[in-house]
């Protein structure tokens, strides 16, 4: 059978993606950034998943204002990469796994989530960044993709507890596939910010700090929070948190967490990254190596002028 | 286990420098946002920077003369109020060839330098950012601990804006 071996939440940031392909990466500035990731793609490689859902959100690329789906699941063979107005960004195309997306379609729907599925689909930087940071730039993504869109753009994004929800349906779902598949799940943005009107640049590190714990302790507490809490403490776009608690609702209830790294600025964004693992069953496969959280941890880096 | 309390009011217009783009912003704004889809492509970029003016008169004759005035104006607040949304717009700055920060500093009345710096000092504190009203001036968080208590005041950050 299928299952989730663990969670893994990651920043999006357009100009980290920008700083890879113009490779920008060793300069002081993104090291910091990048340094945070070292580890993740250290344990990436042994946890070698068989196929990761990233739950992403689509910044006007595969949908306008045209059409806003709340959540959309991509079940085509292939993702190609959005031109998001300077050409596709220079990653390999990423390969679905169609046959697990039309199981868990057909299961999240009739545990009453009403998707909309999508057979055709461009990807952004929304869901490319993050397998940079997690998986590095390989010429080939090493595992099939499901993409899962949440719309986060226009208000309102569905509620945190819809979103911890529909994690759960997503696991009940991929247990219930046939095949020995191991899973890990994506959830993506964040972590505080703010990109648009005067409050542009506005970064909340309590906040932060906060939400990263009870992710991993107690997720209920952050399906309470209203989005119009989440737009004043953590920023307008800030509101994105929400995709992460997909994630944590297709985990366990108890998870360990095994890294974390936050630092502040991405550009205009603070970011936040979490490796969370359901204990391993006894009949299972050991898991990866957990790390010690205090050498992992870095502190928010500020320079100070 | 029920969601988060919540209302149909704009609560959220109560949030100062913010434009939440909600689903009248975005009947509002549907013509200027379409427009900025349209620079996803090279052959538009480069149709559009010809001459302004008649690609906007000739391919989004619906957009108000609010609207086409705060594009060629480049005032990106006024955008985001007439409807545009920032994922959007965002691609108008690019057809221009500037980095997010150039928008983020227009936007937030400051020099892209200056608020390059600010990032780098942790951004912009939320404290005294929280509330048009006042209502919510001191709200904090649920999750944050003391966060409904009276904020502390901050080291060395300056706040702007």
């Amino acid at each position: 059978m299928a299952r989730i071996i663990a969670g893994v939440t990651s920043s999006h940031v357009p100009a980290i993606g920008a700083a890879i392909d113009n490779h920008r990466t060793g300069e002081p500035y993104w090291q910091r950034v990048f340094e945070g990731f070292e580890r993740s793609k250290a344990w990436m490689r042994e946890a070698k998943p068989d196929v990761c859902i990233v739950v992403y959100n689509d910044h006007a690329s595969a949908f306008s204002v045209e059409m806003i789906p709340t959540f959309a699941l991509g079940t085509a063979a292939e993702f190609p990469i959005a031109d998001e107005g300077w050409g596709p960004r220079p990653v390999p195309v990423v390969k679905g796994h169609p046959q697990l997306a039309s199981h868990i379609a057909q299961s999240v729907i009739l545990d009453e989530f009403d998707l909309t599925l999508c057979n055709k689909m461009e990807v952004d930087h929304g869901l490319t960044v993050p397998l940079n940071l997690m998986f590095g730039s390989p010429k080939e993504w090493p595992c099939p993709i499901i993409p899962l869109a949440v719309n986060v753009v226009q208000f309102p994004p569905p509620t945190g507890n819809r979103c911890f929800n529909l994690g759960k349906a997503i696991k009940k779902a991929v247990e219930s596939y046939p095949e020995d598949l191991r899973v890990v799940v994506f959830g993506t943005g964040g972590m505080s910010h703010q990109i648009s009107g005067q409050r542009a640049g506005l970064i909340n590190s309590k906040f932060d700090h906060a939400f990263l714990d009870n992710l991993t302790k107690d997720p209920k507490k952050l399906t309470r929070l209203s989005h119009l809490e989440l737009m004043r403490e953590a920023g307008a776009e800030g509101v994105e948190l929400v995709m992460w608690l997909i994630m944590r609702g297709a985990l366990d209830d108890k998870v360990d967490e095994v890294y974390r790294f936050y630092t502040v600025p991405a550009s205009n964004t603070a970011v936040g990254h979490i490796i969370l693992e359901n204990r391993a069953k006894k009949s299972a496969k050991k898991s990866a190596p957990k790390m010690k959280r205090a050498a992992a941890t870095q502190k928010i880096h500020r320079i100070r002028s | 286990m029920a969601p988060a309390k919540h209302t149909t009011e704009k609560e959220y217009d109560d949030i100062p420098g913010t434009y939440v783009f909600d689903a009248d912003r975005s009947r509002r704004g549907y013509h200027l946002n379409m427009f900025c889809m349209s620079l996803m492509k090279a052959e538009n970029r480069r149709a559009f920077k010809d001459n302004e003016t008649k690609y906007l008169d000739e391919r989004f004759p619906q957009l108000t003369a609010e609207q086409k005035e705060a594009i060629l104006k480049r005032q990106y607040n006024r955008m985001l109020e007439l409807g545009g949304n920032i994922y959007f717009t965002a691609k108008l700055g690019a057809t221009d060839g500037h980095p997010f920060q150039h928008l983020a500093a227009l936007m937030t009345g400051s020099t892209q330098q200056d608020y390059a710096d600010l990032m780098l000092r942790g951004g912009r504190q939320v404290e005294g950012n929280r509330s048009r009203s006042g209502k919510y001036a001191k709200a904090g968080s649920s999750i944050v601990k003391g966060g409904k208590s009276k904020p502390k005041t901050s080291k060395g950050n300056k706040r702007r804006g």
